[in-house]
Order: C-alpha cells, then sequence, then structure tokens
C-alpha cells in the first residue's frame, strides 16, 4: 500500500490555485491577442474601403467599406433579418453533415480496422476526394428532385472525406494493448466498439467533423447559388443583383460570424471529449 | 531443509506420443479450500509463422489449484508465449491447455492476464477501468459492491474517482490488478506485471498480490526473469531454457513462512534458485 496512501493533499489543494491563476493570465493574453488580430484584420478592411473611394472606377462599390457594411448590419439585425436568412443554409449543412457523419465514421473504423479493405480503398477514395465537390453540381442537380436535396448532396460529398479519413487515422493509433486487454477480459466486438474503439477516437472524429464543417461552409455559399431562393448564399447573390452592396457585405461579415461560432463550438466538443493531459 | 528440487522428467522423452494425451480428469473439489483453476498443460509446442524453429517444444505442466507458480527463464525461452497460450489469446500449434478439464479456446473473465504495461483507459476513472470486466460479463449489478471492495483489497479506495492519468505506474498497475479480479477468476496470470516499475513499488506490489492470491486461493502463473521476484512470490518455479522453449528445472520454493528478504531462509532459497538457473538454463 506504499505507494497509495501517499497523499499530499495541501500542496495538491496550492499546485492547483496555481495552475488555476495560470490558467486565467493564459486566458486573458489569448482573448487579448485575438481581439488584436481582429483589430487588424478590421484596420485592413476600412484601409481597402478607403483606396476603394479613393479610386473613380471604384467608387460605386464603396458601400463595401466598414462604415456602411456595419451600418447596413446593424439594420439588418434590428429588423430580424438574420436568422430567416442563415436557418435554411444552417439546416442544409446539419443535414449534409449528418449524411457525412453517418457515412465517413463507420467507414473510417472498417478501414482503420482491416487491412485489406484500406489498401482496397484507398486508390477510389483518393481519386473521389480529389474531385471538387462543386463539379459535381450539374450531376446534383440532374439526380435530386429538389435543390435542397442536391445542396445537401454537395454538402455530404465534401464532408464525408476529412472525417472517414480522420476516423481511420485514429482507429489505426489506437493502442493495441487496450484490444488486447478488453478481449482478455471477455469483451465482444461491440463492447470493443463501444468502451474502447469510440471513446479512444472521439477526438479524431470531432476533428474530422470540424475540418468538414469548415469545407461545408465553403461549399454551401456557391452550392445555394443553385435554384433555390432561401440562404446565405442566395443572400449574397440577390444583393449583387441589386446592386445593394453594403447589404452584401453584412451578409459576407454575417457568413464568416456563424462559420467561426461554428469552429469553436467544434472546438470546445473536442476539448471536452478530449482525454490526453497534455492537451491544454 | 531439504530440496524439493528435481529436474523435470516428464515428457522430455518421445516428442511424438506427448502430443496425444488424453483430456485430464478434473481435480477441482479435490482440495475443497481452494477455489483457484486446476491448470493442466499437454504436449504443448508452438511456432510462430514463418520462423524454422519451434518457440515452445512439448511442454507438460501441472498447477494443482491455489499454487503460484513462476516461470522463470531469460528473454527468449518462450515463457511469455507459454503465457498467452494458456490464457487463450494464442491457440498452439500442438498440445492442449486445460483448465479444471476444459480445454481453453479463448479468453475468459475466470482467467485472466496482467500484463506489463496496466493498459488502462484513459479516458475512465479508476472506478470504472476496475469495472470494465464486469461490464463485459453483462455483470453491471454487481459494480456497485464489488469496485469499491476491489479498491478497498488494491489500496486505492481514496481515488476510485480519480482519472488514472493521475496515478502513478504502481497505483496504476494496482488498478490493473483490481480490474483484472473484478471478475472472481480462477486463475491469474502474470506476465511480468512489475518489470516496469521501480524497486520500492515492485517489493510492495511483489507481496501484495501473493497475499491477495492466497486469500482468494487463486491458481497464479507468474512469468519473470528476476529470480528474487520467484522467490518472493512463488509456490515453486519452472525454469525454462531457450531454442526451442523448453522446461529444464521444476523445482518447489520454501524460503521461509515469511519471505523476508532479510531472513537466512529467504536468502538461501534465493540462492539456491539462482544457483539451479545459472546452472540449467
Amino acid at each position: 500500500m506504499t505507494d497509495a496512501a501517499y497523499t499530499p493533499d495541501d500542496t495538491v489543494v496550492t499546485e492547483a490555485d496555481t495552475a488555476r491563476a495560470d490558467a486565467l493570465r493564459g486566458m486573458a493574453r489569448n482573448l487579448g491577442i485575438s481581439m488584436l488580430g481582429l483589430g487588424i484584420l478590421g484596420a485592413l478592411w476600412a484601409f481597402g474601403g478607403w483606396l476603394i473611394t479613393q479610386s473613380d472606377g471604384m467608387r460605386a462599390f464603396g458601400q463595401l467599406a466598414p462604415g456602411p457594411t456595419l451600418e447596413r448590419l446593424w439594420d439588418m439585425i434590428q429588423r430580424g433579418e438574420i436568422w430567416p436568412m442563415s436557418a435554411p443554409s444552417l439546416e442544409r449543412v446539419g443535414w449534409g453533415l449528418a449524411i457525412a457523419i453517418a457515412a465517413g465514421v463507420p467507414m473510417g473504423i472498417l478501414i482503420g480496422r482491416i487491412g485489406w479493405l484500406r489498401d482496397l480503398c484507398n486508390a477510389p477514395f483518393q481519386l473521389l476526394r480529389m474531385i471538387s465537390p462543386l463539379s459535381w453540381m450539374p450531376i446534383a442537380v440532374m439526380a435530386f428532385s429538389t435543390w435542397d436535396g442536391a445542396i445537401i448532396f454537395l454538402i455530404a460529398v465534401a464532408a464525408v472525406w476529412p472525417i472517414l479519413f480522420a476516423t481511420a487515422a485514429g482507429v489505426r493509433r489506437i493502442d493495441p494493448a487496450w484490444l488486447k486487454v478488453s478481449r482478455n477480459l471477455g469483451a465482444k466486438p461491440v463492447h470493443l466498439l463501444v468502451y474502447v474503439i469510440l471513446p479512444a477516437i472521439a477526438q479524431d472524429i470531432l476533428t474530422g467533423i470540424r475540418l468538414a464543417l469548415g469545407i461545408a461552409w465553403v461549399v454551401l455559399v456557391p452550392a445555394e447559388y443553385l435554384g433555390v431562393s432561401s440562404g446565405l448564399g442566395y443572400a449574397i447573390n440577390d444583393a449583387r443583383d441589386s446592386l445593394d452592396y453594403a447589404r452584401l457585405g453584412a451578409t459576407v461579415l454575417v457568413i464568416g460570424v456563424i462559420g467561426y461560432a461554428l469552429d469553436t463550438l467544434c472546438m470546445l466538443a473536442i476539448k471536452r471529449f478530449s482525454w490526453l493531459r497534455s492537451d491544454t | 531443509m531439504t530440496h524439493h528440487a528435481q529436474f523435470a522428467t516428464a515428457k522430455v522423452q518421445g516428442a511424438a506420443e506427448a502430443a496425444v494425451v488424453p483430456v485430464p480428469p478434473t481435480t477441482k473439489g479435490a482440495t475443497p479450500m481452494a477455489t483457484g483453476a486446476h491448470v493442466q498443460i499437454d504436449g504443448l509446442s508452438h511456432r510462430y509463422r514463418g520462423m524454422a524453429a519451434n518457440c515452445l517444444d512439448d511442454i507438460s505442466i501441472t498447477v494443482p489449484a491455489g499454487q503460484v507458480l513462476a516461470l522463470v527463464g531469460r528473454s527468449g525461452c518462450g515463457k511469455s508465449t507459454l503465457l498467452h497460450l494458456i490464457s487463450g489469446l494464442m491457440q498452439p500449434a500442438e498440445g492442449g491447455v486445460f483448465i479444471d478439464g476444459n480445454r481453453v479456446q479463448g479468453a475468459s473473465p475466470r482467467w485472466v492476464v496482467m500484463f506489463q504495461a496496466p493498459s488502462l483507459f484513459p479516458w475512465m476513472t479508476v472506478a470504472q477501468n476496475a469495472a470494465l470486466g464486469l461490464r463485459f460479463a453483462r455483470r453491471t449489478a454487481e459494480i456497485p459492491e464489488r469496485v469499491p471492495a476491489l479498491l478497498e483489497m488494491v489500496g486505492l479506495s481514496a481515488y476510485a474517482d480519480r482519472n488514472v492519468q493521475d496515478l502513478s505506474g504502481g497505483q496504476q498497475q494496482r488498478v490493473a490488478l483490481a480490474r483484472s479480479l473484478a471478475t472472481q477468476p480462477d486463475l491469474l496470470l502474470l506476465d511480468e506485471p512489475f518489470s516496469a516499475l521501480d524497486a520500492f513499488t515492485r517489493r510492495a506490489l511483489q507481496q501484495d498480490v501473493r497475499r491477495i492470491a492466497k486469500e482468494l486461493g487463486l491458481t497464479v502463473v507468474l512469468v519473470t526473469h528476476d529470480i528474487t521476484e520467484a522467490a518472493i512470490m512463488a509456490d515453486r518455479a519452472l525454469i525454462m531454457a531457450p531454442d526451442p522453449g523448453r522446461i529444464v528445472t521444476d523445482t518447489m520454493l520454501d524460503p521461509g513462512p515469511e519471505r523476508h528478504r532479510d531472513s537466512p531462509a529467504f536468502e538461501a532459497e534465493r540462492a539456491r534458485l539462482a544457483h539451479l538457473f545459472e546452472t540449467t538454463a
């Protein structure tokens, strides 16, 4: 019992306090740097806007500068236009991602576990992966009876690869000793999946989803240039056609902010499911 | 006192007929006090794929219920392979392993291996790790009662809700011991489980594991290259030699009632085992 009975409680508490103070200081520092970064981006934006107003040929686009754009954004927020504009896009991305996860995670686990399947799938998957999702557009339009169906298909096709490959890579990194110990304790395949494989690779799956979400959000806007009359992509197209450049700028900003927020959510989920201690 | 040393005479002659040995009768019940398993190994030979020679050749051993047996040998003598074959994690090329009269055909919660690395799941607490075997065996109803008792037994009650990554190597190996004992196995197979620990921790665990095994009446097979460890823990030692892996010495151990490192009886027994090892292995 020698090594177990040793519990230096006092030192643990003080160490925890110091660690907490350090963490707070670190967070404040990170926040400060992030704000500075956003400030630099805003300054570049303002400088670009100023340049546009200086050139005769470009003056028509002066509304894209921070002033008019933010003013219009505030106006849109007050009139409650942001949510009706974003909700259809979020729904399409949600469905596309859900399909990509439902296909990518099981396939990734199989590929990670079964050598011959990995060899079999490697060439075709690499080939499919390198096809730009947007080049499926005409085929998607023909294959699906609704515009929404086609858009969701394009998002799923774009999002499935990072999820699949991240899952497979995570499975291959699983410590074989974990599986040996589990089999030794009488684990059936379903136990291995639920108690070993999925918890071990949760972080890899979420990292794949985070990458996939980034790609899906990028693919979304051009995909919504298709026939639909809702969503952020449609809003951009619509603003361009009506030469409302302040609205165009505001919509671009909304796309960026929502994408950033979604990415942050993914990052928080990754932190939540991470079991690695050195991961702070 | 007298030596129990004897060279393993069984099955050294004639490999061909040794491979076909009838299923031995179970001896369970013959020793009512012990709950441990009776292990019979018959004409066991094994060869890894792509290797020319057998890594184990015609091994036959009987381990009575409740005995702590040490398999001692240098690395590469096949002692770890033998343990894997006993556990059912590997299948032998020839011969068989019989636990309480039944041929071992796979892993079972009734015989559990403790490996050199604890391999705990870092996404679980100490208590959750210890409860794994019960979960796999669909005996979750026993968890609330069994797991605290197990952690008490290995001296980790205070750590039940801690993440296993907060624990020292010795503590982790104690969790692995609790995990191994959760399903109340009859046979504990130890594959050099203390070799990665510091001397102080190792010594404490050697004594605790023997004590716990004796309290529970478990049969134990311990693989080790450490003569002192064998002398501290085991009732009987088998010395193995390589190329091909075989048993060259079978001796009972009598290191005195206390098994105390500093006692003359222990030192004499350790020296005798070391001498046997040097001359035969």
